[in-house]
C-alpha cells in the first residue's frame, strides 16, 4: 500500500491518477469489509466524481491541493452533504445530513477523496467500536481482537490498506487508543486546532478531530490540511493552520522531556518495556529525559465520566423524533419522545445519558459536575506546571495490546479504565500523539504516547518521527 | 385601584424583548415576522447534528445598548444550556445567560419620577412557535402540533426589575417607559401583538413593612391592559385568599384574558430543573472598553432625558399639553417642536400639530423639513391661516413636501380677507339677533356660536381670532 505522500507525487506527476488509487481503495474495501466491518457506508458515486475532478485538474495543468487523489475514510460522526451519517446510532436513521462538516469540506479543497464513512462506538462512546448499532468492528491484525474505540472503523481502515488515511475524533482517546491497538500513528490535536463544524458533539468541550495514518508525514499533511481557523466554529483557534511537514525531521535535539510514571504505571509488563525503550531512544537523540510524577494525572478518569456524560445527556436531547432520524409513534409529544429515545439509543449511550442528568441535576451538581470542574482545573494547572520543566511528556496511550471481542463488554468500569492514560490531554485541552513502538503479547502492537501543550504538534511530530526512524520505518 | 384595607402589592416584571438584528443569534439566517413557516432557517437554528452556534456581534451591541439605557454595568458574560424538552426547541436547550448576564443592575426613571430598580438585562435565544391543532388545543391532547422554526434562535433580551412596583399603574408605567428606551436604542421595534416585546409578572402582596409574601408569575400578557388588569386580578385573588384564613402556593399562572382571570399552569414542585451548565460551543464575552464606548456614542439621549428637556421648555404645562408630549416623545417628533419653539410659536399650537397631524402621516415625515412646520405653525398663529387650512397644508407636507406658502396659494386657502370677514360677521348678527343681543349682554359663549356660523359661511377660510376682534369691535 503507498503511503498518502507517494500517491499525491505519483498523482501530480502523472505516474498515477486519483481514479486509479480510488479503485484500489474500493478493491481493498470489498477485499474485507464484510469480515471486519469497517465502513458503514461506501460513497462511490461521490468518491469517482471527486476523484474524476482531480483527475481534470490535473489533465489541464491545474495546481492541485496537498492531499490530491488520497482516498479518505471519515468517522460516522462526521456530516457529509447527502451521506447517510449514523453515529452508528438507530436514532439517526435514514438521515443525511444537508451540509457538511468544515474537515470535509476542507479535504475536498485539498483534492482528497473521501470513500466513506466508518463504523464507531455509538456517538463515539466506547473504547473498542463494539457498542456499535451495526455491529462490532474487529482489528485487521487480529480479527478475534478488539481494534480500539470508538474511532475502531477509521483506524481499522488504515491498518488494513483501505485508505492510507482516516480522520477520526478524539474526546477521551478515541483516536490514540484505537491507533496504538492497530499499529498507527494517532493524533488527538490541540482543542480548537481543527473546527468541530459538523463533527456530531458527544462532549463539545472535550472532542476533537484528527488523523490516523501510517507514518508521521501522511498525519502531518492530513492534520496541515484540515487545521487552521473556521468561523463556524467559536471554539476555534484564531491562527491559520501551522507548518507541520516541513518540521517532521526536526528531531528533538536540546529537548526536555518528562516520563510521567502515573502515565506508565500499572501498564501491562510489554507496555511498561515500550515506553522506557522509547526514552532511551529520544535520549540517544539528544533529548534530556526527566522522570515525573504527576498524580492529578490519577484523577482524569472520574473528572471525566462526569464532565463528558454531562455533556453529552445535553447534546443528545435534540434526539427526539421531531425534525429527524427515527421516530416512534406514541399518544402524546412526551410518549413519543420516550419511545423513541428508548428504541432509537444503545445502552451505553442511556447509561451516560442517566450518569450525566445525574451529575447536572439540582441538589448534585456542586457534588459531581462542579467538583469534576475543579478537578479539570487542577489538571490544566498540573501539565502547564510540567510544562514550566519540559517540553514534551512520555508515556503509554494504553495500558495494554488490543484485547479480545466481547471480554469488556459486560464491565464498563474495565472498558473506562482502557482510556486512563489518554483522558488527560483532553481534559487540559493539549495535544498528543500515539506512536506504534514495539509489540507485545502475540506480536501485537504497542503505542507509545507523546504529550504536549497547545499548539505544539510540530514538536510532537518531530519526536514521533524519531521514534518512527528508531522502528525502521 | 385600590387595594382593600392596608394590603400592598409587590410587583417585578421580566420582560423579553425581540432583538431587531438583520440575522438570528447564532447564524446567518434572516430574522423576519410573517415569512412562510419554516423558511428562515438552517442547520445551526434547526439544531440539527453537528452544528455550532456563532455569536451575532449586533445583538451584543444592542443588548449593551439597552444596558446602558438603563443605566446597568456591562461586565463579561459567559453563556448557559437551559435544558428541556419541547418540540418547538430544536436542541432541546436553550442557550442563555446565568450567573454572569452581559448587563448587571442598573434602574428605569418613570414619567412619574419613581424609580424602579433593575436586577439585568440578559441575553438569550428564543424557541421556534408551536400551534396546537383539534382536541385540547394545548400540547398534550391536541390531534396534531405545528412548528414553525422561523423564530428559532432568534435573539432576546430578558429585562428584569427588581421587586419595586408597587401598583398595576406603575407596572405599566414601567412597561411603557421600557418600550419607549428598547425602540429609541433601535433594539426592538417593542410590538406586544407580535411578540417582539413579551412581559411576565410576578405577583405577591403584604401587609407594609412585612415581608414579601410568596409570588405568584403570570404568563400570556399580550397588551400593557392585559398587564395591569391581571395584576390588579391577582393581587385580589392572593387577598382574598389570605383573608379567608389560606395560604398562596408559589406557581405559575395563565392569564386568561376573555375571562379576565388567572389560572394555575404549574406549581413550584412541577418546575423543570433546568440543569443549567457552561454552553461549552461558545466562548466567554468580554466586550472591550471601547467597544463599548462606541455603543454608548452611537445612542441618542433616552426618552426621559428628551421628555424633560421638552417640559422645561413649557410654563406652567396643562394635562393636554402633557399628553401632546408623551405622544411627541414617543414617536421622536420633538424636533419639530423644539424648531417651532425655538421661532417662539406658541407651544400648545406647536404642541397639537405635531402630536395630531405630523403622528397622523409619521410615515413620510421625511417630507416635512424642520422649516416648513414652524412656519405653517407661524401663519397659524398670525392668523394668515386657519386651523382647518393649518391642518390641510400639513397633510399636503407629509404627501408630497415644499413651503407651505406656496401650498397654501396653490389650495386656495388664502385667508379672507378683513372686509368680507367684517361683512360676512356683520350680515351673521344680522340674521341672529337674539343670539347678539346675548352676547352683547356679556355671555362670552356666544362668540363660539358666531365662529362657528362664520367657518360654516367661508368653509373654513375665516381666522378664529379675528372673528373674535370683529364681534367684541361692534359690541
Amino acid at each position: 500500500m503507498k503511503t498518502a505522500e507517494e500517491i499525491v507525487r505519483d498523482v501530480r506527476n502523472g505516474a498515477t491518477t486519483a481514479s486509479s488509487e480510488l479503485d484500489d481503495a474500493l478493491l481493498a474495501i470489498k477485499a474485507r469489509n464484510d469480515e471486519l466491518n469497517v465502513f458503514l457506508y461506501v460513497d462511490e458515486e461521490g468518491a469517482r466524481r471527486q476523484a474524476e475532478s482531480v483527475d481534470a485538474a490535473i489533465s489541464r495543468g491545474e495546481e492541485v491541493g496537498p492531499l490530491a487523489g488520497v482516498p479518505v475514510a471519515i468517522k460516522d460522526n462526521m456530516c457529509q452533504r447527502g451521506v447517510p451519517t449514523t453515529c452508528s446510532s438507530r436514532i439517526l436513521d435514514a438521515w443525511r445530513p444537508p451540509y457538511s462538516a468544515t474537515v470535509v469540506e476542507r479535504l475536498l479543497a485539498a483534492g482528497a477523496v473521501p470513500v466513506g464513512k466508518t463504523n464507531l462506538d455509538e456517538f463515539a462512546m466506547g473504547s473498542s467500536t463494539e457498542n456499535s448499532a451495526f455491529g462490532p468492528t474487529r482489528n485487521p491484525l487480529d480479527p478475534t481482537r478488539v481494534p480500539g474505540g470508538s474511532s475502531g472503523g477509521s483506524a481499522a481502515a488504515v491498518a488494513a490498506d483501505m485508505t492510507p488515511l482516516a480522520l477520526g475524533s478524539d474526546t477521551g482517546g478515541s483516536i490514540r487508543q484505537p491507533a496504538a491497538l492497530c499499529g498507527l500513528i494517532g493524533v488527538k490535536p490541540t482543542y480548537g486546532l481543527v473546527s468541530r463544524y459538523g463533527l456530531i458533539a458527544f462532549a463539545s468541550s472535550l472532542d476533537q478531530i484528527g488523523p490516523f495514518a501510517k507514518n508521521v508525514t501522511d498525519a502531518a499533511m492530513l492534520l496541515e490540511a484540515i487545521a487552521g481557523h473556521d468561523e463556524m466554529d467559536s471554539t476555534s483557534l484564531p491562527e491559520p493552520a501551522p507548518a507541520l511537514v516541513t518540521h517532521v525531521n526536526d528531531g528533538v535535539a536540546g529537548k526536555r522531556i518528562g516520563l510521567v510514571r502515573d502515565l506508565v504505571d500499572g501498564a501491562d509488563e510489554d507496555v511498561v518495556h515500550s515506553v522506557e525503550r522509547a526514552a532511551e531512544v529520544l535520549a540517544a537523540a539528544g533529548a534530556t529525559i526527566v522522570e515525573l510524577n504527576i498524580p492529578e494525572f490519577r484523577l482524569g478518569l472520574s473528572a471525566y465520566y462526569i464532565l463528558a456524560p454531562a455533556e453529552a445527556s445535553s447534546n443528545l436531547a435534540r434526539y427526539d423524533g421531531v425534525r429527524y432520524g427515527l421516530r416512534v409513534d406514541a399518544d402524546d409529544v412526551t410518549a413519543m419522545n420516550e419511545a423513541t429515545r428508548t428504541a432509537g439509543f444503545g445502552d451505553e449511550v442511556k447509561r451516560r445519558i442517566m450518569l450525566g442528568t445525574y451529575a447536572l441535576s439540582a441538589g448534585y451538581y456542586d457534588a459531581y459536575y462542579g467538583q469534576a470542574l475543579k478537578v479539570r482545573t487542577m489538571m490544566i494547572a498540573a501539565f502547564a506546571r510540567a510544562y514550566r520543566d519540559v517540553d514534551l511528556l512520555l508515556g503509554a496511550t494504553t495500558p495494554s495490546v488490543a484485547f479480545e471481542l466481547g471480554s469488556k463488554v459486560s464491565d464498563p468500569m474495565a472498558m473506562y479504565l482502557s482510556d486512563i492514560f489518554t483522558i488527560p490531554t483532553n481534559l487540559a485541552g493539549d495535544a498528543a500523539v500515539s506512536v506504534p513502538f514495539g509489540t507485545g503479547e502475540h506480536d501485537l502492537p504497542i503505542g507509545v504516547q507523546l504529550l504536549g501543550p497547545g499548539r505544539s504538534e510540530a514538536q510532537l511530530f518531530a519526536a514521533a518521527r524519531v521514534l518512527e526512524i528508531a522502528e525502521g520505518r | 385601584m385600590t387595594l382593600p384595607g392596608d394590603w400592598e402589592m409587590v410587583v417585578g416584571l421580566e420582560v423579553h424583548t425581540e432583538l431587531k438584528t438583520a440575522t438570528k443569534m447564532f447564524c446567518g439566517c434572516a430574522n423576519k415576522f410573517g415569512a412562510e413557516p419554516n423558511t428562515n432557517v438552517c442547520p445551526v437554528c434547526l439544531g440539527l447534528p453537528g452544528s455550532l452556534p456563532v455569536l451575532n456581534v449586533r445583538a451584543v451591541e444592542l443588548a449593551m445598548a439597552i444596558g446602558i439605557a438603563l443605566h446597568s454595568t456591562i461586565a463579561p458574560s459567559t453563556f448557559h444550556r437551559k435544558n428541556y424538552f419541547y418540540p418547538d426547541m430544536p436542541k432541546d436547550f436553550q442557550i442563555s445567560q446565568y450567573d454572569l448576564p452581559i448587563n448587571k443592575g442598573g434602574y428605569l426613571d418613570l414619567p412619574d419620577a419613581s424609580r424602579v430598580s433593575i436586577e439585568r438585562a440578559h441575553l438569550e435565544e428564543d424557541t421556534g412557535k408551536s400551534t396546537h391543532l383539534g382536541g385540547t388545543g394545548r400540547i398534550h391532547g391536541a390531534d396534531r402540533s405545528l412548528v414553525d422554526y422561523n423564530r428559532s434562535g432568534v435573539p432576546l433580551v430578558e429585562i428584569v426589575s427588581g421587586p419595586d412596583i408597587r401598583s398595576s399603574a406603575q407596572a405599566r408605567a414601567y412597561a411603557s417607559s421600557l418600550r419607549a428606551i428598547l425602540i429609541a436604542t433601535g433594539a426592538s421595534d417593542g410590538r406586544m401583538e407580535e411578540g417582539s416585546m413579551r412581559i411576565d409578572a410576578n405577583v405577591s402582596v403584604r401587609k407594609p413593612g412585612a415581608p414579601f409574601g410568596t409570588r405568584c408569575e403570570i404568563k400570556n400578557l399580550n397588551s400593557l391592559r392585559s398587564l395591569q388588569r391581571a395584576i390588579d386580578f391577582e393581587a385580589l385573588r392572593q387577598i382574598e385568599l389570605l383573608e379567608s384564613g389560606g395560604t398562596v402556593r408559589q406557581e405559575t399562572r395563565h392569564w386568561d384574558e376573555n375571562l379576565g382571570a388567572t389560572s394555575t399552569m404549574r406549581s413550584k414542585e412541577e418546575a423543570e430543573d433546568y440543569r443549567y451548565f457552561r454552553e461549552p460551543d461558545l466562548v466567554e464575552l468580554v466586550p472591550s472598553d471601547e467597544w463599548q464606548h462606541r455603543v454608548a456614542e452611537a445612542l441618542g439621549p433616552m426618552p426621559s432625558e428628551r421628555r424633560s428637556s421638552l417640559i422645561e421648555r413649557l410654563s406652567a404645562p396643562s394635562e393636554t399639553q402633557l399628553d401632546a408630549v408623551e405622544v411627541v416623545i414617543d414617536l421622536g417628533l420633538e424636533t419639530y417642536v423644539h424648531a417651532a419653539l425655538d421661532a417662539n410659536a406658541d407651544a400648545s399650537l406647536a404642541l397639537a400639530r405635531a402630536s395630531n397631524e405630523l403622528a397622523a402621516g409619521i410615515e413620510s415625515l421625511g417630507n416635512v423639513s424642520l422649516s416648513a412646520f414652524t412656519s405653517t405653525v407661524l401663519l397659524e398663529q398670525s392668523g394668515a391661516l386657519s386651523a382647518t387650512q393649518s391642518k390641510t397644508v400639513l397633510g399636503e407636507l407629509l404627501r408630497v413636501g415644499g413651503d407651505p406658502v406656496t401650498i397654501a396659494k396653490s389650495l386656495g386657502c388664502e385667508q379672507l380677507s378683513s372686509d368680507s370677514l367684517a361683512s360676512t360677521v356683520a350680515s351673521l348678527i344680522e340674521e341672529n339677533p337674539d343670539e347678539w343681543e346675548r352676547f352683547r349682554a356679556g355671555d362670552e359663549k356666544l362668540a363660539q356660536f358666531f365662529i362657528g356660523q362664520v367657518m360654516k359661511r367661508t368653509k373654513g377660510q375665516a381666522n378664529g381670532k379675528q372673528v373674535i376682534a370683529e364681534l367684541h369691535a361692534r359690541r
